[in-house]
């Protein structure tokens, strides 16, 4: 019995260290794509909006032209790291920002885009996360491209860094746009 | 050529680390002093030759040498040359030829003051920690060599990434690399003894102040970097509970614990197998936090490049140290012997609740920190924990710990009387409710919590002057005067614990001001507006365009008035740079600071209508965080000054507590310096 007590720290141990290596060997690096989600539909889902009598944002929103998913949140500290990237996606490139405000107080995801810039052309609050769960987002920030049809095309966990945009998002844009 | 003497460098200390970590080790099996004698040169020649690699590649971003490929990514020509020597280290390859070379340090540190150590302990020690050396140098060599060329070299690097150039950040990694890899010193002091069998008091003299020392500059570097993303950031908070910010935190929490548990291995000769266990958690959670850091397991604003096959080498690494040392712990930890008996009303009492609280707040951090991870490998539901998990499950234990340590420093050894406890702590209980009730009247309209939180300080802060004085003057037959005087001649270590706990207060006084009584103004205004941010009134004053050297900026000067009388207090200075070479943006909050809270504002976006978004606060107590700190960092080195820690064990008084039959007779007492 007393021999048992001490190996239960070995045990505890390899038990987390099982964990780390399904994670690492399941190929599921959190900033890379999960294969299953490109090239299918986005998810049904549909969000009420951030400033009361705008619009909010649902599955149809995303719809006829190629658009970006942004999930951000206010508690977030790599959103803030990113959100120059996406300020100019809106306002330099010219594309379709859509926001999802993923479990976050709405007076404080306001504050976050006064003080940081509104690069979201609609957003919706995601109070509870359950349309993340749709998404399967796992962390925050996540974007996603999405094209015309509504399918999406690209995935991002984590910042966008200037690398993103220049070998990922950009170029897709201009793909999908022509 | 500089860098390829780097390159052969690493390989010749793989080498040595090779014969260091095999050769002793079998001559403390067969007692053999010439093979145990070959540990400490092995040490020290190991640490000169990583040392010098490490120049090599300080030398390389020194001149910017673009035809390395590590300087390429990480290092611009323009940069200041502070963040260019920054820079060897703000980088995955860099940071583990640090990490190495700390690592050697520690062993070469041993190798020079351990000579009183008994030589098969000195040998298993440097031979444990010579696997650990090994394990890292392997890592570099085949997966993260940061001497790798590129041909044809590019006329300018990527720069690094600039919310990393910052001064307060040059130094924060070194410092936490200090600390996480002095833990190893811990590690392998506990796996050799394990491997001897044997601990006793003299064996818990020579862990402490390698783990204190450690502990010194792993509180330091968390300190610096709390006091970073507080500035630099630019929105006003010190902790954020980002993994990897925990990652740094668990170490810390279970060092905590190590130095704590160890006082009563020293002492009473007990607590042994608890303090081996800790010993392997401390430097086992630094290892885990290098590799969610490294492994990409995890996603956060600190995360290096991620790279799957890195990931499964640190994983790899990971199981053989801390697997293999908690497996010859499952088979040696059962024959240590207990030492003496205690009840739970004693010094021992309250230091294993010390211990137990301490490791369930690390055990909360580690869950907070991974449950997101194992919750999507059981289920595939992907969930995140903030903030607000960690403020009701970290914060009450803190409490309690506060709220114990007060009482239980004052617990004698083996049976303590709480009632006489209670009786002496009567004059803290008054401060407290003195103190708390002026801090009502003071700040009035703060909420409860806030003023529980100052309560707590007030009691933590109290109690531990009220054990000081009971320290110079344990009755009354001393006279005041003389318990003055006694004071001065205290031994070091009792000031270096009264300071650390000092620190702890002045801390929790400090983040109750920054955390729960502050005010905060986020509004959008051009030139010449005014925002009023509790008792104080900002003034957007001007916004100008201004050049750095690898930057451009915006700068937004606030001037600060008092809102009742008009009062000019002071102008505070933010800046938006924007870096030329990625592009990215970072915010400088300006920020005017005394002992009464800091003024904090930041200028944000342009907004479309020609005016600024601007965040603006009034954090009280602020510098108090800091200056907790410090006083922490002061205790740990007033009590690594100790004489008792200085002279080597067993002490005079204890020869027949003296190492037994295997130890040799030049274990007596000699001076460790």
């Amino acid at each position: 019995m007393r021999r048992v007590i001490f190996l239960a720290p070995l045990a505890l141990f390899l038990l987390v260290a099982g964990y780390f290596a399904v994670q690492l060997l399941s190929g599921r690096d959190p900033s890379e794509v999960p294969s299953a989600l490109i090239d299918r539909p986005a998810p049904e889902f549909s969000l009420p909006p951030l400033y009361a009598g705008e619009a909010g944002l649902s599955t149809a929103d995303l719809n006829g032209r190629p658009s970006i998913v942004n999930v951000f949140a206010s508690w977030c500290v790599p959103c803030r790291v990113e959100h120059p990237m996406l300020m100019r996606l809106a306002e330099e490139e010219g594309a379709t920002v859509f926001g999802i405000a993923y479990k976050d107080d709405p007076a404080a995801s306001k504050a976050f885009l006064e003080e940081l810039g509104d690069p979201y052309a609609r957003i919706g609050v995601d109070a509870d996360g359950r349309a993340a769960i749709e998404w399967g987002v796992y962390g925050v920030p996540e974007t996603y491209v999405i094209d015309a049809d509504g399918r999406i095309r690209y995935k991002r966990t984590g910042p966008i860094g200037p690398r993103h945009m220049e070998d990922d998002i950009l170029p897709l844009l201009r793909e999908l746009g022509s | 050529m500089i860098a390829e003497l780097g390159h052969f460098a690493l390989t010749l200390a793989a080498a040595l680390a090779l014969i260091q970590a095999t050769v002793p080790m079998v001559g403390a099996a067969r007692r053999d002093h010439a093979m145990m004698a070959v540990a400490a040169p092995a040490a020290i020649v190991q640490f000169l030759v990583l040392g010098l690699s490490f120049a090599a590649l300080m030398h390389a971003y020194v001149t910017s040498d673009f035809s390395v490929k590590n300087v390429v990514l990480n290092s611009h020509s323009l940069k200041p040359m502070l963040y260019k020597i920054s820079g060897t280290w703000g980088n995955h390859e860099g940071s583990l030829l640090l990490w190495v070379a700390v690592l050697a340090l520690f062993g070469a540190l041993v190798a020079l003051f351990g000579r009183n150590l008994p030589p098969t302990l000195k040998a298993r020690t440097l031979g444990v920690q010579a696997l650990i050396t090994l394990g890292f140098l392997a890592f570099m060599l085949l997966t993260s060599n940061p001497f790798e060329r590129v041909f044809p070299p590019p006329l300018e690097g990527n720069d690094l990434n600039p919310l990393l150039q910052d001064p307060g950040l040059a130094f924060h990694p070194p410092m936490l690399y200090v600390g996480y890899v002095g833990l190893s010193i811990a590690f392998s002091f506990a796996c050799a003894a394990l491997i001897e069998g044997k601990v006793d008091a003299a064996w818990a003299r020579w862990v402490r102040p390698w783990t204190l020392l450690a502990w010194i500059f792993l509180t330091a570097g968390i300190a610096l970097g709390s006091w970073w993303a507080y500035y630099e950031l630019g929105w006003g908070g010190f902790w954020y509970w980002d993994p990897v910010e925990n990652a740094s935190f668990m170490p810390w929490l279970a060092a905590t614990a190590l130095l704590h548990s160890a006082i009563v291995v020293e002492k009473r000769d007990t607590l042994k197998s608890w303090t081996i266990l800790l010993a392997i958690i401390a430097f086992g959670l630094s290892l885990i936090g290098t590799f969610l850091v490294r492994s990409g397991v995890l996603t956060s604003v600190h995360a290096f490049a991620v790279d799957p096959d890195r990931g499964i080498f640190i994983l790899l690494l990971l199981v053989l140290a801390i697997g293999g040392s908690l497996a010859l712990y499952a088979w040696r930890a059962p024959g240590l012997k207990g030492g003496g008996l205690f009840r739970p009303v004693s010094r021992e009492g309250a230091l294993v609740m010390n211990n137990l609280l301490l490791s369930t707040a690390a055990a909360t951090v580690f869950v907070g920190t991974l449950y997101p991870l194992f919750l999507e490998v059981v289920t595939g539901e992907k969930i995140s924990v903030g903030p607000p998990y960690f403020n009701i499950t970290f914060v009450p234990i803190m409490a309690v710990l506060v709220a114990a340590l007060g009482v239980g420093a004052m617990l004698p050894w083996k049976r303590g009387d709480l009632p006489a406890v209670t009786r002496k702590l009567t004059a803290a209980t008054i401060f407290t409710a003195g103190a708390t009730a002026v801090a009502i009247l003071f700040w009035t309209g703060e909420s409860a919590l806030a003023y529980a939180g100052l309560a707590f300080s007030f009691w933590l802060g109290a109690a531990t002057m009220v054990h000081l004085w009971q320290r110079a003057r344990p009755t009354k037959r001393v006279s005041v005067a003389d318990g003055f005087r006694r004071m001065r001649d205290l031994p070091r270590a009792v000031w270096g614990m009264t300071l650390a706990h000092l620190g702890v207060a002045v801390l929790i006084f400090g983040a109750t001001g920054a955390s729960v009584m502050t005010k905060e103004t986020i509004a959008a205004g051009v030139p010449g507006d005014s925002f009023t941010v509790g008792d104080y009134r900002f003034t957007l004053d001007r916004v100008e365009q201004v050049p750095g050297p690898n930057y451009r900026a915006e700068r937004g000067t606030f001037r600060v008035y008092d809102a009742e009388s008009g009062d000019f207090i002071a102008d505070l200075a933010s800046e938006r740079r924007r870096y030329v070479a990625s592009g990215q943006e970072t915010t400088e909050a300006g920020i005017a600071t005394d002992l009464g809270g800091d003024l904090y504002a930041v200028l944000g976006q342009p907004a479309d209508d020609g005016g600024w978004s601007v965040r603006l606060y009034r954090k009280p107590l602020v510098p108090w965080l800091w200056i907790g700190s410090t006083l922490l960092v002061i205790g740990g080195f007033l009590s690594l000054s100790d004489r008792r820690l200085r002279v080597g064990a067993p002490t005079r008084s204890g020869a027949q507590e003296a190492p037994g039959a295997d130890a040799p007779a030049g274990a007596a007492p000699e001076p460790a310096e």
